[in-house]
């Protein structure tokens, strides 16, 4: 019995019958080799059967930091999925491991029993988390202990999340400060967590950058909030079942609930060994990828050694699969693989590092230049060796990566001027490098674009960053080139680059960022969104996408003294009431803290019976929703009801959700529902540049999910409140960040509202909570907002008080419409609503 | 108040139809019933259509149900070029109805004001009559 007899067909029939490949590995490796043989024709050659040990189909593992830190859903990080298995006529084998070879009969034993004869056998088996030697990793059992993680997988950053994401887990202690485990440290840290790096190294990425850069590296990841500690070895795990801390040689032990295993990476040669293959540090391939010695297996990625060299970086390995590729089909049995030069890009927000090649000179002939301002965060070192760079490592400013990056690569002619290698000295700067890099360079690794395909896209007319990366797909992938995609665009469209405007307006239709744009509204006395368009548009033409964000930022800067032109709002705002699929409108009257009454109840009973409600819901705010009402029966249910707008359709505050509070709940310890209410009553209606929910609960069992909403409170022991800002659980889910602990609930008003006043003034429009706080970063906002660092709190307050005063419940329009037609319905021949009655 | 005007203007032809083939005119009442940079429905000839008068002052006119997912045209945001479906953000051209975003397009009609400050639509009745 074997797998490939049974397989679906290829889509070509070919004369004679085809081999049989096996690929032993479904990473980002063993993927990609089978790409780059599709590419050359390979299914017209091959049965093609790949064995995963992990349950899924192919996802960019070094995109798992993003995941982490919640920059990136796992969703969004898969490079094929299942489907596309299938469609290449691929028999997958997921979640299945090979554990043995018999090269002398060619077959390889899975540990589902299966035995799969090949004819050709890639091994692509990665690397696995390193785990020092050290006590207490593992329960008497053998398994790891329970709250002690690995890096390497999508299944080990879920549960790191969810571990993470348990609210009494409070602390962590990454061991290793290498790449990996900064990142780690950042995600988690975007988590809530606290976090402690334990390196055993002298400083930072020693295997990256030498002490000076390390030094520097320490203060900016210090000022995330993180705590370094090197030249420290971790000698135990504590704690009997779980985590309870660390204990450090020499040192004091760290009180932790889990701890982060980043100390490199191993790879995986067991099945090698076992298979009599020959293996030193990694399995030994030749300049074809081939297994020494054998004919008819080949190895590619992190498992093998070439030329003594063992990488654990994704550059190599797209260049090791080209040549494998080759070779396997037979399409350039020349092609030859020499080695990579190895750059590599620290993912964590706000600390840029780019380092490749030497970190110092080693020859007497070297030269190197360095450029160091600690107080800014800022280190550049470049060793130059025959007038071509041999390593570079750059902190805290990445301007010149890209140029830097593709110079290292290729070995390109370098400017006398040294210091033009740092910074933009007038004069060409980095236009030069891509003018210099010749068509087939390839720009974008992951998706393999070539300068030559983008410049092609932009002579085609697309000549904005954006567009072109849309076409190409370049930067779509780990998205470290970007910076280099936007020079090759803008050498191509030879100054014509449209800028892409979505990148950095406030609306795409004005040509400012948000700053700008407020000063230019301040400046110029501008009241009105046509006013704006044509004091501040090109060619003073209106733009309907920009209308709604306009709209809104005028009536936040402005308050009373904004023009309302209803023409500007969406319709949701011009009609108080969220459009539905068919036309009709959502109907949620005011009911704060989630609180009714016998009253409303009734009324709200009455309305829904008099005006044949097809469907009446419960939201997940604590409302009733009355859902589809024609648009001109909207002024009469409102009158029905006699309740005030609960604002479920705008770009506003929305609600506050509370628990049941101290008065019955018999673990209360804060009065929430009350607390809640009147953080409705004085925040009601208030605009901002997307929706804001909240919450309030009266203990940390958090019956109101408040650490999930862009405003939390939580009631803790001891009379004191925890308010959290940045949570999200909607498409997006992340845990709020702690911005302070107070002991009064007007104090939590107080500061809620200065959160709330800032994002409005900051935020860009469309951006929510939760991708605004991490952007900004919650020490700064701790800073601003609680500290008032930057004296502008009371600002901040007066200007939300102003909010506050013009609040009108705009239900109140249904005696006056405000335009002509207001309610009039817009599909006049349509029966609605075209729902079925529940 | 829920009164909507849902019977079409008066069918009025033209004794200066300079078009010799089917065009029926309609007076769809004043053009002040559609504030500034909004768009109003009406039912013409059993279709609907939606009128637009653009912050210029001007008209434009367009069938009102999205062919994308049915969404109400008139209800949409409109700049000088386009209006933009509420539904599903999918924008037209207020002149030929085509799609920017990729839908199918709008029907377009012309449609004017008259010296009565009243909507005046144009509908072709295409060259088949039914």
């Amino acid at each position: 019995m074997t797998s490939v007899l049974d397989r679906p067909q290829g889509r070509h029939p070919v004369a004679g019958p085809r081999r049989r490949l096996v690929v032993v590995g479904n990473g980002m490796a063993g993927a990609r080799a089978v790409e780059e043989i599709l590419a050359r024709g390979g299914a017209d050659q091959f049965t093609i059967t790949m064995f995963g040990d992990e349950p899924y189909g192919n996802y960019n593992r070094i995109m798992l930091s993003h995941v982490l830190s919640g920059e990136d859903s796992d969703a969004d990080i898969f490079l094929n999925s299942l489907s596309w298995y299938r469609e290449n006529s691929i028999t997958l084998h997921a979640n299945v491991r090979v554990d043995r070879i018999d090269k002398f009969t060619k077959h390889v034993f899975s540990n589902d029993g299966r035995v799969t004869p090949y004819d050709t056998l890639i091994i692509a088996t990665g690397s696995r988390s390193h785990m020092p030697p050290m006590d207490g990793l593992y329960t008497p059992g053998g398994s790891v202990k329970h709250g002690v993680f690995g890096f390497r997988t999508i299944d080990d950053t879920r549960k790191m999340i969810q571990h993470a994401q348990q609210d009494h887990h409070r602390r962590a202690v990454v061991i290793g400060g290498g790449l990996l485990g900064l990142e780690a440290a950042y995600g988690l840290k975007s988590h809530g967590i606290e976090v402690e790096v334990v390196h055993s190294g002298g400083h930072l990425m020693n295997a990256q950058m030498g002490p000076d850069g390390g030094a520097i590296l320490r203060r900016s990841v210090e000022a995330l909030g993180i705590r370094v500690h090197t030249s420290s070895r971790t000698t135990a795990v504590l704690g009997k079942d779980r985590v309870s801390g660390v204990s450090l040689r020499d040192r004091e032990d760290i009180a932790c609930d889990m701890v982060v295993v980043a100390a490199g990476i191993r790879p995986n040669v067991d099945l090698a060994v076992l298979s009599g293959l020959p293996v030193e540090r990694a399995i030994v391939v030749d300049d074809r990828l081939r297994v020494q010695d054998e004919d008819d297996i080949y190895a590619v990625g992190e498992c093998i050694q070439h030329r003594g060299e063992v990488y654990g970086l994704v550059a190599p390995l797209w260049e090791q699969a080209v040549v494998l590729a080759n070779h396997v089909t037979g399409a350039d049995p020349s092609s030859a693989y020499l080695g990579s030069r190895t750059a590599t890009k620290l993912k964590v927000a706000g600390v840029e590092v780019a380092s490749m090649g030497l970190h110092g000179p080693e020859l007497d002939t070297d030269e190197h230049i360095v450029f160091s301002e600690p107080s800014r965060g800022v280190f550049k070192s470049i060793v130059v060796r025959d007038n071509k760079i041999v390593g570079a490592t750059l902190l805290g400013d990445s301007r010149k990566v890209a140029y830097l990056t593709q110079a290292y690569d290729r070995g390109l002619p370098l400017p006398e001027e040294r210091i033009s290698l740092m910074f933009d000295v007038g004069g060409p700067g980095g236009d030069v490098g891509v003018a210099e890099l010749d068509d087939g360079a390839q720009v974008c690794n992951c998706n393999g674009v070539s300068k030559k395909a983008l410049v092609d896209t932009v002579k085609g007319g697309c000549t904005t960053v954006s567009g072109a990366m849309d076409a190409t797909r370049a930067g779509k992938g780990c998205g470290s080139c970007k910076l280099l995609v936007r020079q090759v665009v803008e050498w191509a469209a030879d100054g014509a680059v449209e800028e892409d405007p979505a990148a950095s307006y406030y609306v795409p239709g004005i040509p400012l960022d948000k700053p700008s744009l407020m000063d230019a509204i301040r400046k110029q006395d501008l009241r009105s969104v046509s006013e704006v368009f044509t004091a501040l548009a090109p060619g003073s033409a209106e733009d309907a996408k920009s209308k709604m964000g306009l709209a809104s930022l005028l009536k936040m800067m402005l308050a009373d003294h904004y023009i309302d032109e209803r023409d500007a709002r969406f319709i949701n705002d011009r009609v108080h009431a969220n459009i539905q699929r068919d036309g009709t409108f959502s109907v949620v009257p005011q009911m704060k803290g989630g609180v009714t009454s016998v009253q409303q109840l009734r009324r709200i009973a009455d309305v829904a019976e008099k005006h044949n409600v097809p469907l009446i819901k419960l939201t997940g705010g604590q409302r009733i929703d009355l859902l589809g009402i024609p648009k001109e029966d909207l002024p009469q249910v409102w009158a029905d009801l006699d309740m005030p707008s609960g604002y479920a359709y705008g770009k506003s505050f929305r609600t506050v959700k509370t628990c049941v509070g101290k008065d019955f709940c018999r673990y209360g310890t804060g009065d929430s529902t009350k607390l809640g209410i009147e953080i409705e009553s004085r925040f009601q209606g208030i605009e901002s540049p997307a929706k804001l929910k909240l919450a309030v609960s009266g203990c940390p069992r958090n019956c109101a999910e408040s650490l999930v909403k862009d405003v939390g409170v939580v009631a803790v022991e001891g009379g004191r409140w925890e308010l959290y800002v940045g949570g999200a659980a909607g498409a997006h889910i992340r845990k709020g960040d702690l911005l302070a602990t107070v002991d009064d609930p007007e104090e939590v008003k107080v500061l809620a509202g200065r959160f709330m006043q800032y994002y409005r003034e900051q935020a860009n429009w469309l951006e929510r909570t939760y991708s605004f706080v991490p952007r900004v970063g919650i020490e700064h906002l701790r800073a601003v907002i609680v500290d008032d660092a930057e004296g502008i709190a009371a600002a901040l307050d007066a200007a939300m008080q102003e909010s506050v005063d013009s609040y009108v419940d705009p239900w109140g329009e249904r005696d006056d419409p405000l335009t002509p037609g207001q309610f009039r319905t817009s599909l006049p021949l349509t029966v609605l609503p075209q729902v079925p009655v529940r | 108040m829920s009164a909507a005007p849902k019977s079409p203007g008066p069918m009025n032809p033209s004794p200066v139809n300079p078009c010799p083939t089917n065009t029926r005119l309609h007076t769809l009442g004043p053009v002040d019933q559609i504030p500034l940079g909004e768009g109003r429905a009406f039912g013409v000839d059993g279709e609907q259509v939606a009128v637009f008068r653009l912050r210029d002052g001007t008209l434009r006119a367009l069938s009102a149900v999205c062919p994308h997912r049915g969404g109400p045209i008139a209800d949409g945001t409109i700049d000088r070029q386009v209006v933009i479906c509420p539904l599903h953000q999918h924008a037209f051209d207020l002149e030929t109805g085509c799609s920017r975003t990729g839908a199918e397009p709008l029907r377009a009609y012309s449609v004017r004001e008259d010296a009565e400050q009243n909507i005046v639509l144009h509908n072709e009745m295409n060259d088949v009559e039914n």
